[in-house]
């Protein structure tokens, strides 16, 4: 479930992050007046969300992989709590270089 | 009946699609399982209780129903494993049209049982010797592994995916053919990888395991879901199968 | 879900996992030197390698994702199969366009 709700949230984000980038198509000025905004606490809390996303997404896709390719159903559910602990510990990294 | 030294509040669910629970009161006895509280209410509380079981020993899979939110074996249960504070909520199995009370209609899990072309299907006639299969072979272990399933539904109850998805086929059905992918006797192979390769077949399942979880005889649906997975992922590539 | 959108789903899957490694890799770096626009633009202007590596990514991001919201709607929402299948397209159209434009202001503009 996790799995497929951090997908969702990222398909969402998607869009609006390619349109940021999308912003240095005439030069970098308007990219960098959302740099600018963008280095807010506010706004770093939700980027730090967003790192946490994708890793919990990373790493339960790798699981999934590993479920259907390699003979592997003890220990699974201790498996997704380190990969839940791993994306918080990553997200939180995140956030400590950022601030 | 021995002298009971509490009483059980045990909420059962009485109508069809449309119902309510309702609430008896059971006397609590040492080794009591689910099957046995569900019969006391029927026999001494409510003759009008509709529910179904066989053996009552862990072998037919009929008393299958929703426990305290879990799909179980009645029999097989407990009351001291599952009894929260002397409380117990039985339904009838989920992802079923219930018909009465307790007992499901199990025409859908069946029908997709054929669905998936979990049939065996001859290669051979009587007047050919008969087949030799090695019993470590790998694919026989493969099979075996899965082979004891009883077709309880129990699995079928606990899917997310059974749930989500109408046209799933479902842990019992897909776990069926695995076995039959993996019988060399077998000649319907080519035709049941389409099945299972078509929408609804083992590309729907997530592996969430559930079916895995909640086996009452610790098969692994999962498992043959995903060796049906890789199976049929190669002969698509191969081209050997139309998607 | 079947076979064809299986392969898919997972193959593109398999291929991003190494460049979601890099991409946080570069999410910490960009982040932690605080760079500016101008900084981004003077190292992925004229790269092929960036061009290569981030054109494949939104490539296989607008397949992978709108394979799963497909899967999502499927299960999730009343819609008919048919009307899923429109809604992942345009969905994957609609992101490969963005992500291209996106890749093209960073590299070639």
């Amino acid at each position: 479930m996790i799995h497929r709700l951090s997908g969702l949230a990222l398909v969402i984000f998607l869009p609006i992050h390619f349109f940021v980038l999308g912003l240095s198509f005439h030069g970098g000025a308007r990219l960098d007046a959302f740099l600018r905004w963008s280095d807010q606490p506010l706004v770093k809390f939700a980027e730090g969300g967003l790192v946490f996303l994708l890793t919990v997404h990373l790493l339960g896709g790798l699981r999934v992989l590993v479920i259907e390719n390699f003979d592997w159903h003890d220990g699974q559910k201790r498996l997704a709590m380190l990969a839940a602990t791993v994306s918080v510990l990553v997200a939180f990294i995140f956030l400590v270089r950022v601030f | 009946m021995p002298e009971p030294a509490e009483e059980l509040s045990v909420s059962l669910w009485r109508g069809s699609a449309q119902g309510r629970y309702e609430t008896y009161s059971v006397p609590r006895c040492e080794s009591q399982t689910v099957l046995d509280v569900v019969t006391y209410v029927q026999r001494y509380l409510d003759p009008t209780l509709s529910y179904r079981f066989a053996c009552r020993v862990g072998m037919c899979g009929s008393c299958a129903m929703t426990v305290n939110g879990h799909p179980r074996w009645t029999c097989r249960t407990h009351v001291a494993k599952v009894a929260d504070g002397g409380r117990l909520r039985i339904g009838p199995l989920d992802n079923l049209p219930v018909i009465k009370d307790l007992a499901t209609d199990m025409q859908s899990f069946f029908e997709k049982w054929q669905q998936a072309k979990g049939v065996f299907a001859p290669s051979l006639t009587r007047a050919e010797p008969m087949a030799r299969i090695r019993p470590d072979s790998a694919a026989r272990v493969a099979a075996d592994a899965a082979i004891e399933c009883i077709n309880c539904g129990v699995c079928y109850a606990a899917c997310d995916t059974v749930r989500w998805n109408a046209g799933y086929l479902g842990p019992a059905a897909l776990n069926r053919a695995w076995t039959l992918v993996n019988d060399e006797r077998d000649a319907a192979n080519p035709a049941r990888l389409s099945a299972v390769a078509a929408s609804g077949g083992c590309h729907s399942c997530h592996s969430h395991q559930s079916c895995q979880e909640h086996c009452p005889l610790a098969l692994n649906p999962t498992a043959s879901i995903a060796g049906l997975k890789r199976r049929s992922t190669a002969a698509y590539l191969k081209g050997e199968l139309k998607a | 879900m079947n076979v064809r959108l299986y392969v898919w789903q997972r193959a593109t899957a398999a291929l991003m996992v190494p460049f979601v490694l890099v991409h946080i890799a570069v999410i910490f770096y960009a982040t932690h030197r605080q760079m500016t626009a101008a900084d981004i633009l003077s190292r992925t202007h004229g790269s092929a390698a960036w061009a290569s590596f981030y054109g494949l990514f939104v490539a296989a991001v607008s397949i992978h994702a709108s394979i799963g919201v497909r899967n999502i709607l499927t299960e999730w929402s009343p819609l008919a199969d048919r009307t899923v299948g429109w809604c992942a397209v345009c969905l994957g159209i609609a992101l490969a366009l963005l992500g291209f434009h996106a890749v093209i202001a960073l590299v070639v503009m």
